[in-house]
C-alpha cells in the first residue's frame, strides 16, 4: 500500500483514513508534524478520498496544522471531500482558513504537480 | 410502545467508533436517510469523546449509551460518572475548550446541537454528566438529503 504521507515539491500530501475521530487523530497529527519538520514543506494537502466520517476531532487536526504553517505563509488544502465532510468544514468555520478544492479539482491543479 | 437499548463500555478512544455505530445500527429498521445516520453518528461521537477526554483521568471509568425510539422520535443519552462540568453554559459555547493542548476544537456541543433536534446537558461536579439528545427521524425530505 502506498504511503499515506508523502512530500511532493513543497506540499505535504496526507491521505486521511476512513474515520477521523479522537481515536485516530492523535496519530495523524503526530505523523504530519513529524513530516512538517522537513524544510521542503510549506503547504499541507488533506486528501479525504477514503474518508467517510469526521467529527470535531478532525477539525482540531486541520486547525492545528494551519496554525503551524500559516505563520510562514503556508496554506492548508482539502481535496476530495464529500458533501458530509464539506458540511463539517463549513459549520466549523474551517472553510475560512482551508482552501476546499472542487471535487474535479478545477480550481487549481498546482497541488497535483508531479503525481 | 417504546423500543430501547442500553450499552455500557469503558471510557476509551477505541470505543468511540463502537458507540456511534451501535446508535446508528439501532435505528436502521426505520430506514433512515444517509444524512440522518451521519447526524446520529457525529452527535454520539462528540458526546462519547467528551466523556473519554474530560470525565475520567488515567483510571478510566464507564460510559453508558442509551437509545429510546418512540415511533420515529429518537432519544439518545450518553452518561458518565466522572468529574462533571462546573459551568455547563460555558462548556457549550462554540470554540470553548479546556483542552487546547490536545487540539480540541471546542465544537463538540455545537455539533451535537446542529445535527440533532434537541440537546440537554445535566452535570453535577464530582458526580458525572448526562447528555440527552433528540432527533425526529423521517423529517428530512429525500431531495434535500441526497443533495
Amino acid at each position: 500500500m502506498e504511503d499515506a504521507y508523502r512530500i511532493i515539491d513543497c506540499y505535504l500530501m496526507i491521505r486521511l483514513p476512513e474515520e477521523i475521530d479522537h481515536a485516530s487523530c492523535t496519530e495523524i497529527s503526530r505523523r504530519a508534524d513529524h513530516m512538517l519538520l522537513d524544510n521542503r514543506v510549506s503547504h499541507v494537502v488533506f486528501d479525504f478520498s477514503d474518508t467517510r466520517f469526521m467529527d470535531s476531532s478532525g477539525v482540531g487536526v486541520l486547525a492545528g496544522r494551519y496554525k503551524k504553517i500559516s505563520c510562514f505563509g503556508g496554506k492548508v488544502y482539502a481535496i476530495h471531500a464529500d458533501s458530509r465532510i464539506r458540511k463539517i468544514l463549513r459549520m466549523s468555520g474551517l472553510e475560512k482558513i482551508v482552501e476546499i478544492m472542487d471535487q474535479e479539482g478545477q480550481d487549481d491543479k498546482s497541488y497535483e504537480r508531479g503525481i | 410502545m417504546t423500543n430501547h437499548m442500553n450499552v455500557e463500555f469503558e471510557a476509551l478512544p477505541e470505543n468511540e467508533g463502537f458507540a456511534r455505530v451501535a446508535a446508528a445500527a439501532f435505528v436502521t429498521y426505520l430506514n433512515p436517510t444517509m444524512e440522518e445516520i451521519s447526524d446520529i453518528k457525529t452527535a454520539v461521537s462528540e458526546a462519547v469523546t467528551n466523556a473519554v477526554i474530560h470525565a475520567y483521568g488515567e483510571a478510566g471509568g464507564r460510559v453508558v449509551l442509551r437509545a429510546f425510539l418512540e415511533g420515529t422520535l429518537l432519544r439518545l443519552e450518553v452518561e458518565d460518572f466522572g468529574r462533571g462540568i462546573e459551568d455547563v453554559e460555558k462548556a457549550m459555547e462554540p470554540l470553548f475548550t479546556t483542552r487546547p493542548d490536545l487540539e480540541r476544537s471546542g465544537m463538540g456541543f455545537a455539533f451535537m446541537e446542529a445535527f440533532m433536534d434537541g440537546l440537554e446537558v445535566e452535570s453535577v461536579p464530582g458526580k458525572g454528566t448526562k447528555v440527552t439528545m433528540e432527533k425526529k427521524l423521517g423529517s428530512t425530505p429525500w431531495v434535500e438529503a441526497e443533495e
